[in-house]
């Protein structure tokens, strides 16, 4: 079988990075960063904390090309769903015709 | 010669839990794993709805975004947190127990994998309660909905029990909740199957179903599993900590 098997010290560093991030965001989320930095260090550490879920506990990094490439078109998805409507909701001001 | 025809037999028919459809049990295994992730981007797509109408309403919103964020227990949503990665954790390795072999090791990652998710549950239930409580249901017991037919009668709607940062008002502090009930219920509702299918692998991993060669279950619900725990991993910092460090005193 050349099934990789992920060792069990990998997913016990993967699960204390979790708990560590998690701390990380609660005690960030009290600190007033300028603009929407808040933001960005929360959303920067939850894509962190779900690679690492992604690569190890689901096994991704050892899986076939092709559930990469699935992965992919899921992420590909989702960036046109938040590009296209976003920028429909955003530009809808500009128009001086706007009703309602 | 007997004892070779069976070894060619083995070798053609394989494993008991081998398809018929199937060239071998590695084969149908990279077939299900795939299967899956396939079925787990349709959730993608299904909570990426929620997170765009979350995304478009908090910058529609901001300031009633985060005095409603205020008001959720971050204690029990950081608790909830940990409790949904380590049972993560031991969804991990009750995977790499069934790789290796291991039945009865199998059998106790995924009695805590369950334990785990379903104190999640609990303590869902527990905030869930205390926004009962506090009326903080999106409807008519809104506190200062001027709607609220108690409100009216007393005369005293208690506006500064919100909170409310500048330009937030109870309208729209009201669709934060909405968003917080769709999003937090679906995942829920996402656990609350999980629990189901992990009982089903818990049952059968008693019975010593699953070995090195067949356990694509384990593997296929695992996955699940982990993705539902992806989602919280979202939702506990957009929902929970929005507004933290807009609070003074």
């Amino acid at each position: 079988m050349s099934e990789h098997i992920v060792p069990v010290r990998i997913y016990v560093t993967i699960f204390l990075v979790l708990l560590v991030g998690t701390a990380l965001t609660v005690m960030a989320a009290y600190v007033d960063f300028p603009w929407q930095f808040n933001t960005i260090v929360a959303m920067t550490i939850a894509v962190t904390k779900a690679t690492f879920v992604v690569l190890y506990f689901m096994h991704v990094r050892y899986s076939t090309r092709l559930v990469w490439v699935i992965i992919g078109a899921a992420l590909f998805w989702m960036a046109i769903l938040f590009a296209l409507t976003l920028s429909d909701f955003y530009t809808r001001p500009w128009l001086s015709t706007q009703t309602g | 010669m007997s004892s070779h025809a069976t070894t060619a037999d083995e070798a053609q028919h394989g494993h008991p839990a081998l398809q018929h459809h199937f060239e071998n049990m590695e084969q149908q295994r990279e077939a299900g794993t795939l299967g899956m992730w396939v079925f787990l981007v349709t959730e993608i797509m299904f909570f990426g709805g929620m997170f765009l109408a979350y995304t478009l309403y908090r910058s529609f919103y901001p300031a009633a975004f985060a005095s409603a964020s205020n008001h959720l227990d971050i204690t029990l949503g950081a608790v909830n947190t940990g409790v949904l990665i380590f049972s993560s954790f031991t969804m991990a390795m009750a995977v790499y127990c069934t790789q290796v072999g291991k039945q009865r090791p199998q059998v106790v990652c995924l009695a805590l994998t369950l334990i785990l998710g379903l104190t999640f549950l609990g303590i869902k239930a527990v905030e869930y309660k205390s926004k009962w409580d506090d009326h903080l249901i999106p409807g008519r017991l809104f506190p200062g909905n001027p709607y609220n037919p108690t409100v009216a009668q007393h005369g005293d709607p208690d506006p500064h029990k919100l909170h409310l940062l500048e330009g937030a008002t109870v309208e729209k502090v009201q669709m934060f909740y909405w968003i917080y009930f769709a999003m937090t219920g679906m995942h829920a509702l996402h656990m609350i199957i999980g629990a189901g299918l992990i009982t089903y692998l818990l049952i059968f991993s008693m019975k010593g179903r699953f070995d090195p060669e067949y356990h694509s279950p384990v593997e296929v619900i695992g996955l699940y599993w982990h993705f539902v725990d992806i989602v919280w991993i979202f939702l506990f910092p957009l929902l929970y900590l929005l507004g933290r460090h807009l609070e003074h005193g």
